[in-house]
């Protein structure tokens, strides 16, 4: 796979122009923000003016800045638990599958299990024992539901490439192993590993929101989970405050499309079958 | 995600006699996996209550000490593992015993109903809307993926067309989308400022299943949850057809065939679509994970009275036993189906019938 490939392929570019957009609204949040995010003060139920870009929430809170507010936690979430899902899949899924032997058959047990559990409802039941759960312990839940399917892929993929003649070249000038894996089979599958890290981030983000949603995160957090469970709670529906409930979930729905383009455009330009025509 | 294609040329000297033979062999090993895997669901179950640091457990009987009666506090204090000399080991096979019995406790929350007659009551309602949901969406997305392959594959060299362009965008979008928004925005919209379908219940107040109106009522309710529920999980299906497709368009099988003249709905049909659809048919359980998963929400944001929505109460009061078994049928549900998709696969391709599984 050539890095130089991505900027030839529409979807990659839009999926990484989205997601450098949301970035940088992130980092920059406490300078573009017109009020306080937690600022309680105002008018609540206003609707779109001058003011307020996005109106206010029930609560009396200024949505555009709750809005630019979530961004943070959304990233952030989705780029800790993507980094912890690739190395437990790195470890339990490439290495065990370069290795294999003794070590491979438990992480292939091990993966199997995690494979059959429902996510979700696990997600749920996890998050719900671990109740009052800062973002941290939502992090913890997400990596240990999301990580099997991928681990599964790249271990096929690292048992295709361990019998290949430069990795035999490689077992022969005496390396080891973690270095073999390292330097020879990781950057092989180069493709596939990034590709997974979107999608986990992917699983991530939307996983976190789902779990706030429902109140099982910290409801006093500023996300757009919470955003979306306090619209719930206020009664939005009722009330007719749909911007309230609009934004937060599109803006999830514009970061996870981002996400996924990039998914699905390193995964085709790494498989080449899927584009050659 | 990608196989090898048909296996051109393979002569099917085998005789059908040994493929039976394999293919129910194939199958047994199939059930003894779903028997371990199910064993080990049961021991997850068992073990996670135990596993969690803190008091939540103790800290729920303590809460329903008083609501509910005594014995049945001490009962679940056995099952939990509390005040109880038995050791783990024993604890352990008394839970096994309890669950193939079907034996999951009493709900704290709707004390004295059982967890599994609550269950019962619900399952129905989920298993309706998910079957539907999930027929809908396999043909809705294979359909479209189908189309969007066909287009691009024949459109010549690196030549995009429109309808793939649009259709694979569409389709990660739609697996992009948050389930519980877009349940919460079609809720606002569609039932609550147009009024073309009921906000929220599986049926409304004071109406019976019995007769036309009962089941018109039903539907009526069903609707927008079954919509919401196809929308988003189609978008998996849609992507899944059309990779394969192109894979498929690029055996020489297929490059013959238009060689040779034939029309293209018969190349599309008769020769890529056939085999591009046996592998995503495989994905179903991977599929049925993601389908189970936007349900729960759906059902939380429509007050549908399904096992989702149970899950919610269950959660929001703090009600384990509830959890732990609406956890434990969520399993078994996905097992089970993950192996009728292994039988039916067996049936609809013959290769799984004719090679032997080392």
């Amino acid at each position: 796979m050539k890095w130089r490939d991505l900027l030839h392929n529409r979807r990659a570019v839009a999926g990484a122009l989205l997601l450098a957009f949301f970035a940088i609204v992130a980092v920059f949040a406490p300078m573009i923000v017109p009020y306080s995010p937690t600022d309680i003060n105002f008018t609540p139920l206003l609707t779109p003016s001058a003011s307020h870009l996005l109106g206010t929430t029930a609560n009396g809170q200024d949505i555009l800045s709750q809005l630019i507010w979530g961004a943070r936690a959304s990233l952030f979430v989705g780029l800790v638990c993507a980094t912890l899902i690739s190395l437990v899949q790195l470890v339990l899924g490439v290495f065990a599958g370069y290795v294999g032997g003794l070590f491979d058959t438990v992480a292939t047990a091990v993966t199997n299990v995690f494979l059959v559990l429902p996510s979700l409802p696990l997600l749920i039941i996890l998050a719900a024992y671990l109740r009052g759960g800062s973002l941290f312990v939502l992090i913890g839940v997400i990596t240990v539901t999301g990580w099997a399917w991928g681990a599964k892929v790249l271990r096929a993929q690292a048992i295709a490439l361990r019998e290949r003649p430069f990795v035999q070249a490689a077992r022969a000038t005496g390396e080891s192993r973690v270095h073999i894996v390292m330097s020879h089979i990781v950057p092989n599958m180069l493709g596939i590993i990034v590709s997974n890290f979107f999608g986990a981030a992917l699983f991530a983000i939307l996983a976190e929101a789902g779990l706030e949603f429902i109140g099982l995160g910290n409801i006093n957090d500023i996300t757009w989970g919470t955003m979306l469970y306090w619209g719930q709670e206020g009664d939005a529906v009722l009330l007719g405050a749909w911007v309230w409930l609009l934004v937060p979930g599109l803006c999830l729905a514009l970061l996870g499309t981002a996400l996924g383009l990039l998914n699905f455009a390193v995964d085709e330009i790494a498989n080449p079958r899927l584009r050659r025509f | 995600m990608e196989r090898p294609a048909a296996t051109v040329g393979r002569s099917p000297a085998v005789g059908t006699e040994i493929g039976e033979r394999r293919s129910v062999r194939y199958l047994i090993r199939r059930f003894v996996a779903l028997l371990v895997t199910l064993w080990v669901a049961l021991t997850v179950n068992f073990a996670l209550p135990r596993l969690m640091p803190g008091t939540p457990v103790e800290t729920m009987f303590a809460r329903y000490q008083g609501k509910v009666s005594p014995t049945a506090i001490h009962a679940m204090q056995l099952a939990f593992g509390l005040n109880t000399k038995t050791g783990e080991l024993g604890q352990y096979f008394t839970y096994l015993g309890h669950v193939v019995s079907g034996n999951l406790g009493v709900s704290f929350s709707y004390f004295p109903a059982s967890v599994s007659s609550l269950i019962g009551s619900a399952l129905p309602w989920t298993l309706g809307l998910v079957g539907f949901a999930t027929v809908l969406a396999f043909l809705l997305g294979t359909t479209l993926g189908m189309v969007a392959a066909w287009r691009r594959g024949t459109a010549g060299w690196r030549q995009a067309s429109i309808v793939d362009s649009a259709l694979v965008p569409f389709g990660l979008m739609l697996g992009a989308l948050p389930s519980f928004w877009i349940a919460l925005i079609l809720l606002y919209f569609i039932a609550f400022k147009f009024g073309w379908f009921p906000i929220g219940g599986g049926l409304s107040p004071g109406h019976g299943l019995a007769g036309w109106s009962g089941f018109v009522d039903l539907i009526h309710h069903a609707a927008l949850p079954a919509i919401t529920l196809t929308f988003i999980s189609m978008g998996l299906w849609i992507l899944l057809m059309r990779n394969n497709m192109l894979t498929v368009l690029g055996e020489d099988y297929v490059k013959f065939a238009r060689a040779k003249g034939l029309r293209d709905r018969v190349v599309a049909y008769h020769y890529a679509a056939r085999n591009a659809i046996l592998p995503v048919f495989a994905q179903l359980a991977l599929a049925l994970g993601i389908v189970v998963g936007g349900q729960v929400f759906i059902e939380i944001v429509f007050s549908y009275p399904g096992i989702g929505y149970l899950l919610l109460q269950a959660v929001e009061n703090e009600d384990y036993p509830l959890m732990q078994g609406i956890f434990l049928i969520f399993t078994v549900a996905l097992l089970l189906a993950s192996f009728l998709a292994d039988v039916l696969y067996v049936f609809l391709d013959p290769r799984i019938r004719m090679e032997s599984h080392t």
